[in-house]
């Protein structure tokens, strides 16, 4: 298991400072304000891939589990999305909450087998498991083979607000991003996400002080899939399709590059991780010069030089930080 | 004509034999994966990259040198070891002092780098790759069609993997390396050197990946692609069978690649997944795997 030695996780007390609480309060102005300047769709994806990663990073980060294969709960969430708006036209809130209640389940059947092994062995099962399931999504007609679920509308919120419109749609998913990443900090400070990380530096003692660790583990894997599979069909909602791409083995690939280049184990670290491989992949695709090799060497960097990540390494160099420690 | 089970026997020999030419390959990767993995506690995911540069490798030196296949065999698996050493002794020892899921996270990116460079160079279409000219051709019997090719790798792969077992344990170095990997420490104190014993294995077990890529490249031809829709089987075999054995990891990788054969005869619709749930299954009743000692 990946131990906080490796990357410096800071120890966050659980009530955020006057400080930290000035600079979330100022960020989330800034998200309110910055489709004036940027365009909305952009900053969408960057928060869907912002969720995601920070869902992964819940298991990762503060379970010290590493999952391989978080692309099925993605990419499950997002065809069982696409297809209730299609096929069974439900409203937007209800067909996401469909595609959040299939990556639940999903993540419950990955997890019970995954957390019988550990470490890499926990990593290769869920890999094979995520494969298992992007051969099953291959076959069954459901998801519409090579093409996709595409070809249908957002629908209205609620039956009421249209989101066609994309500022509209803008401000709703940058309320449930802000929302999920505040849930995430909650339950990573709640008594739970502490006894969570006990597990990660020490499972040994985790289980001689009494705590049931395979619950623990198991809890944090199905809250992770679900809040992947929440990206996943806010995803779906924006781009209005799903296809194989998104339970590829890449795009698990792709989550743990971002949470790993922004930072394991803090909040900021995934969405500033997101942020930049996703604006890299955009710029990539005006250049020419292949995508896949330049993330390649990006996880080769990060994991020879580079293990703190971004946020993980200005909280080392900044002494402000250091000492607050 | 002779039926079993409501299938043809030609049909069900057929696919048998098709399975046990993927169980070569399954075995001759996973023994790989078992031997690096057994000495420096690196899971190896560029395995699937090294594959694909041996099949690679070969192409081009058919390509632009216009050497044959055997001289291809010898070479490009050479080829394909020294690139493992370069990369064991300029990046890969680094981690070693680090948690087990570094080593995957950075040979991940490996094998990312690899496939998207070659992709990006060759294209994403594959490249044929003929058999050598003694090998072509097919023997028919009443109840089985054996091409001579097909044949020829799995008694080819067997020799492979049971001149690895032997040289693991029959040999003098092979006794250092099972030594080391009991206690790296004690054995440098004997004079022994580890570090260089490191990366030759990690060569070794590298150019056992791109042998197999040589001699797959006339059956499946060469593509950038080839080795990570592997890769990922492979680990599913290495969960079933447990890293711990070196005839564990070849038995359970000719074992699941009949069984997957022989899964494409009776329901074909499962022929893709059949191995991962088969992984699934040895997970509920023995989770250690079949071979396996956790470590």
């Amino acid at each position: 298991m990946i131990k906080a030695e490796d990357f410096e996780t800071v120890a966050e007390t659980t009530r955020p400072h006057r400080m930290q609480r000035i600079v979330v309060v100022a960020l989330i102005a800034v998200l309110m304000v910055l489709p004036l300047w940027v365009y909305p769709v952009l900053l969408m994806k960057l928060m869907c891939f912002a969720l995601f990663a920070s869902a992964f990073n819940l298991l990762l980060g503060y379970g010290g589990l590493l999952s391989f294969g978080h692309a099925a709960f993605f990419g499950g969430a997002a065809y069982v999305t696409a297809h209730a708006l299609k096929v069974w036209e439900l409203t937007p809130e209800l067909a996401i909450l469909a595609g959040v209640v299939a990556a639940l389940v999903l993540g419950l059947a990955i997890g019970l087998l995954a957390i019988r092994r550990q470490g890499i062995y926990f990593a290769m099962v869920t890999l094979a498991l995520a494969q298992m399931f992007y051969f099953f999504c291959l076959q069954v007609p459901f998801t519409e083979g090579e093409d996709g679920i595409q070809g249908f509308s957002r629908g209205h919120l609620f039956g009421l607000i249209d989101l066609s419109d994309s500022t509209v749609l803008y401000y709703a998913v940058a309320a449930v991003f802000v929302a999920s990443v505040f849930a995430i900090w909650r339950i990573v400070h709640s008594p739970y996400g502490m006894i969570l990380q006990a597990i990660r530096e020490n499972e040994q003692r985790a289980i001689s002080l009494g705590y049931s660790v395979q619950r623990y583990k198991l809890g944090a894997f199905v809250m992770s899939a679900g809040f992947a599979g929440l990206a996943g069909g806010l995803k779906a909602l924006l781009f209005q399709f799903a296809t194989l791409t998104d339970v590829n083995w890449h795009m698990s690939g792709e989550v743990i590059l971002m949470t790993l280049i922004g930072g394991i184990g803090s909040i900021a670290g995934p969405i500033v991780g997101a942020a930049l491989v996703v604006s890299l992949q955009n710029y990539l695709a005006t250049t020419g010069f292949p995508v896949t090799t330049a993330l390649g060497a990006t996880f080769i960097l990060c994991v020879l030089l580079f293990r703190r990540g971004i946020v993980g390494e200005l909280r080392h160099r900044l002494p402000a930080a250091r000492s607050k420690k | 004509m002779t039926m079993i089970f409501g299938v043809p026997l030609m049909v069900l020999t057929g696919q048998m034999l098709i399975g046990l030419i993927n169980g070569s390959f399954y075995a001759l990767l996973s023994l790989g994966l078992a031997v690096i993995f057994g000495l420096l506690r690196v899971v190896n995911f560029a395995h699937g990259a090294f594959y694909m540069l041996g099949a690679f490798t070969a192409w081009m030196l058919g390509q632009y040198l216009g050497l044959g296949f055997w001289p291809s065999l010898v070479i490009a698996p050479l080829i394909v070891g020294c690139v493992g050493a370069v990369v064991e002794r300029t990046m890969l020892r680094h981690l070693y002092e680090l948690d087990h899921l570094y080593g995957l996270l950075f040979t991940f990116g490996l094998a990312l780098l690899l496939e998207g460079s070659f992709q990006h160079v060759f294209g994403a279409s594959g490249k044929p790759f003929s058999a050598p000219e003694a090998l072509t051709g097919i023997v028919r019997t009443d109840f089985v069609i054996v091409p001579i090719y097909r044949s020829w790798v799995v008694v080819a792969s067997l020799l492979i993997c049971l001149g690895t077992w032997a040289l693991i344990e029959k040999t003098k170095i092979g006794s250092y390396l099972r030594a080391a990997t009991e206690d790296a420490t004690l054995v440098q104190s004997f004079g022994v050197n580890v570090p260089l014993l490191l990366t030759l294995t990690y060569a070794f077990g590298c150019a056992l990946a791109g042998i197999a890529g040589v001699l797959a490249a006339p059956i499946f031809q060469v593509s950038p692609t080839m080795g990570s829709n592997l890769i990922i089987i492979i680990f599913a075999v290495v969960v079933v069978g447990g890293m711990g054995s070196i005839l564990g990891a070849i038995a359970t990788g000719y074992l699941l690649g009949i069984v997957e054969g022989l899964t494409k005869v009776f329901y074909p619709e499962a022929a893709n997944i059949v191995i991962f749930v088969l992984m699934a299954v040895v997970l509920l009743l023995r989770p250690a795997g079949l071979f396996g000692k956790e470590y």
